[in-house]
């Protein structure tokens, strides 16, 4: 059984990012409604522009940032059997954020900063927005340190032992969230900030989307990570299997973390202001990122076979069947792993240096990180939560077949809802569009999909409330039955953990190679911005 | 660091298939010279009606004398200007486009015309339209409450009804 206070620890940090993730659901429908121009009457883009900027930070900042803070905290004191280091810091840390949340979401619901998730200027929105934004990161960086310092004190007590596997993963995260925050908060603190508090005039919008892309491609690895960590320590077990290979693992964790930040520029193909040389040298590093995915695929399968041959499975997919599809964690995994093969095909689409012109900023883009992030992602943060639930709460979920409803409705709410978006996008609908008024025929091609979009919208939305209407209902439950487990359970590995080379139990010639990395990629296109003659630009309003 | 044999030929098939996927980007880029519009050229957004290039009586469709042509765009909230442009199918056609304000995209769909427009920096992308045809020219990327209007419309009009000669005004249908 956890110890209380990291109960309390725990839950408070994911009340908070669940609560926002309901909120961001029910944005998410009247989105998908508004768009459809179904209900006249609630055609507004001054609306629909304040609610996807704020379900794009919910979704996409708040409820991945206070699950992963969360999560990391119980990771670290459950796998490492030793108590939470500084529990005051990570109080400390979980209110900044908090109080940063909320400082954000004030201009954010009164429509005061509807400059969506990406927040590109010259655009501007009120300050406090900014201001919210960066306490938000601040505040995780607490979590950060602490999730380094209890890795490096269990390595200090047991020298020559490897770090348990999850715990390996969660400090990776914390070392490239620390990286990758870096390029966003210096756009932040040094543009944004005294450019919407009136101290400087202008900005240079081209150097503020080349910060934003560094933080903006290694943020989508900070929020599959955890993910990733439940596909590798929880589904095998969950399966009754154990894990094919830690070791492969660990390699896995650490070309996450070196290979997914010196890659921005990919999100930049069609700008201006970067040069083709290193667009090219980004995008071919972008396809290396795809290695350590297809070591989890095969990781994962492998253990899942295992676990399937030994009940009783045969035959080249036999195994399959075999599993048990009513344990909610190996169905979370099997559909997270579905989703990603569809959405990794998407994305090498999207990597690719020449055919990301046919896709660039169309539904397609909103397609592909709904069903990656949202479906994959996500739909591993809610199996986790409901295997940690009886943990964090003392009371055993209320029901098991509700949670099998919810992961297959979000699956095929994702699945309806993003194969709509893939075609739109390639049938040239952009992305970020509250209504159609283009009077060409070529959208007469997008109505059937505009309507399917909103179906797998209705059905996305019913499971985000299934989902928090069953966390919820177990929580209130009176305290009476006792909890099935009382420990946390991570798999073990097929071959003995004993020992594995100190490259793959630490971070410090990584960080070296990160160092080496991102100064070749992003230190002359930066420093370039100080060499040419530029012009910043006035803010404007929108 | 222990590799079972199937992990080893899973990391070969891992390797080629990425190898694979490389060398066709390398190639296209190198061999064939496709690449997406990087032209690091700086302009004063806030002056544009005093630059040589994108003054509004400069903006427009120009016959250049080698025969192919040069669009000048300027992208302000919520337009392309000008607003309607006729173009020859079948002829290369390179586009120079600054924003007025913020930060635009423009997309031409169904062709692989587009670019992202940023304030302070030149766009420049060069296509050949195949089929003649009317396009709309759309934002694709949000830059105010408008965004939804902001779109110009291209009639790509067959070559032969094209006049040769370059043209000392710009062309605006
Ligand atoms: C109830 C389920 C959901 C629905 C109906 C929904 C719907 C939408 C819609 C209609 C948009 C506007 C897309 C555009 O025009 O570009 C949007 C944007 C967005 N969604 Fe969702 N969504 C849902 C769940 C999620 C989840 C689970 C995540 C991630 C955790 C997510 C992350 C985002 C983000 C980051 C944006 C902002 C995109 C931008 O600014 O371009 N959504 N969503
Ligand atoms: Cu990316
Ligand atoms: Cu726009």
């Amino acid at each position: 059984m956890l110890a209380i206070e990291i109960r309390k620890l725990a839950l408070s940090h994911f009340a908070v990012a669940f609560g926002a993730f309901a909120l961001a659901a029910v944005m998410g429908f009247y989105q998908v409604l508004e768009r459809s121009d179904l209900i006249p009457a609630l055609q507004s883009p001054g609306v629909y522009f304040a609610s996807v900027s704020t379900h794009g930070v919910l979704m996409a900042y708040v409820l991945t940032t206070f699950f992963i803070m969360g999560f990391g905290y119980v990771t670290a004191v459950s796998s490492l059997k030793m108590p939470l280091w500084n529990l005051k810091w990570a109080w400390i840390g979980f209110w900044i954020s908090t109080v940063g949340t909320g400082l954000a979401a004030l201009p954010l619901l009164l429509g005061r900063a509807s400059v969506l998730y990406t927040f590109y200027p010259p655009v501007q929105a009120h300050a406090l927005f900014y201001i919210g934004a960066t306490l938000l990161v601040v505040g995780s960086w607490f979590w950060c340190v602490i999730m380094i310092a209890m890795h490096r004190q269990w390595k200090e007590a047991h020298p020559g032992e490897p770090v348990p596997l999850p715990m390996f993963a969660t400090t990776a995260n914390a070392i490239l969230w620390l990286w990758t925050s870096a390029g966003v908060a210096a756009e932040v603190l040094f543009q944004l900030v005294p450019w919407s508090l009136g101290l400087k005039d202008t900005v240079d919008a081209g150097l503020a989307r080349t910060l934003f892309a560094w933080t903006l491609h290694p943020i989508v690895y900070f929020w599959l990570i955890p993910a990733y960590i439940a596909l590798y320590s929880f589904v095998p077990k969950a399966a009754g299997g154990k894990l094919f290979s830690h070791e492969l693992g660990r390699a896995a964790f650490v070309m996450l973390l070196v290979l997914s930040l010196p890659i921005g520029f990919h999100h930049l193909y069609m700008d201006p202001e970067q040069s083709a040389g290193f667009k090219l040298s980004h995008g071919a590093l972008t396809f290396l990122v795809a290695v350590p995915t297809l070591l989890t695929a095969f990781t994962v399968t492998a253990s899942l076979e295992m676990a399937g041959r030994s009940k009783g499975g045969t035959g080249l997919f036999g195994w399959i069947g075999a599993l048990p599809w009513r344990n909610s964690m190996v169905l979370a995994g099997i559909l997270a792993a579905a989703m990603l093969v569809l959405g990794g095909f998407g994305g090498l689409v999207n990597a690719s240096y020449a055919m990301n012109a046919m896709v660039h900023n169309t539904a397609w883009v909103a397609g592909h990180f709904h069903l990656i992030f949202g479906g994959t992602t996500i739909i591993m943060y809610m199996a986790t939560a409901y295997y940690l639930w009886p943990h964090v709460t003392g009371k055993p979920l209320g029901s098991s077949t509700l949670p099998l409803v919810q992961l297959w409705s979000w699956f095929w709410g994702f699945v309806i809802l993003t194969t709509a978006w893939h075609i739109l996008g390639l049938l040239g609908q952009p992305r970020r569009i509250s209504t159609v008024t283009y009077n060409s025929p070529l959208t007469f091609a997008w109505d059937p999909y505009i309507l399917t979009m909103v179906v797998g919208g209705t059905v996305l939305t019913f499971s985000a409330g299934l989902f928090v209407y069953i966390l919820a209902k177990s929580y209130r439950q009176p305290e009476t039955a006792p909890i099935q487990a009382d420990e946390i359970e991570y798999a073990e590995s097929l071959d003995p953990v004993t020992r594995v080379h100190p490259l793959l139990n630490g971070f410090r010639v990584w960080n070296i190679a990160i160092a080496v990395l991102m100064l070749v990629n992003f230190g002359y296109p930066i420093a370039q911005f100080f060499l040419i003659k530029t012009f910043g630009s006035v803010a404007w309003g929108y | 660091m222990h590799i079972h044999p199937l992990e080893r030929r899973w990391i070969y098939v891992v390797l080629a298939v990425i190898g694979i996927f490389l060398l066709a980007i390398f190639y296209t880029a190198i061999a064939r010279n496709i690449h997406p519009p990087s032209h690091i050229e700086t302009i004063d957004s806030a002056s544009l009606h005093l630059s040589e290039e994108f003054a509004e009586d400069k903006l427009g469709v120009w016959t250049q004398p080698d025969g192919t042509i040069k669009v000048t765009l300027v992208a302000a909230r919520y337009g392309f200007y000008p607003r309607e442009i006729q173009l020859p199918a079948g002829t290369q056609v390179t586009f120079r486009i600054a924003s007025a304000d913020v930060l635009h995209g423009i997309h031409i769909p169904m062709t692989n015309m587009g670019t992202m427009v940023v304030p302070g920096y030149v766009s420049e992308i060069t296509t050949t339209f195949p089929k003649p045809g009317e396009y709309p020219m759309l934002c694709n990327e949000y830059c105010g409450l408008g965004h939804d209007h902001m779109w110009s419309k291209v009639t790509v009009v067959a070559k032969e009804s094209w006049p040769a000669a370059p043209n000392a005004q710009p062309v605006r249908r």
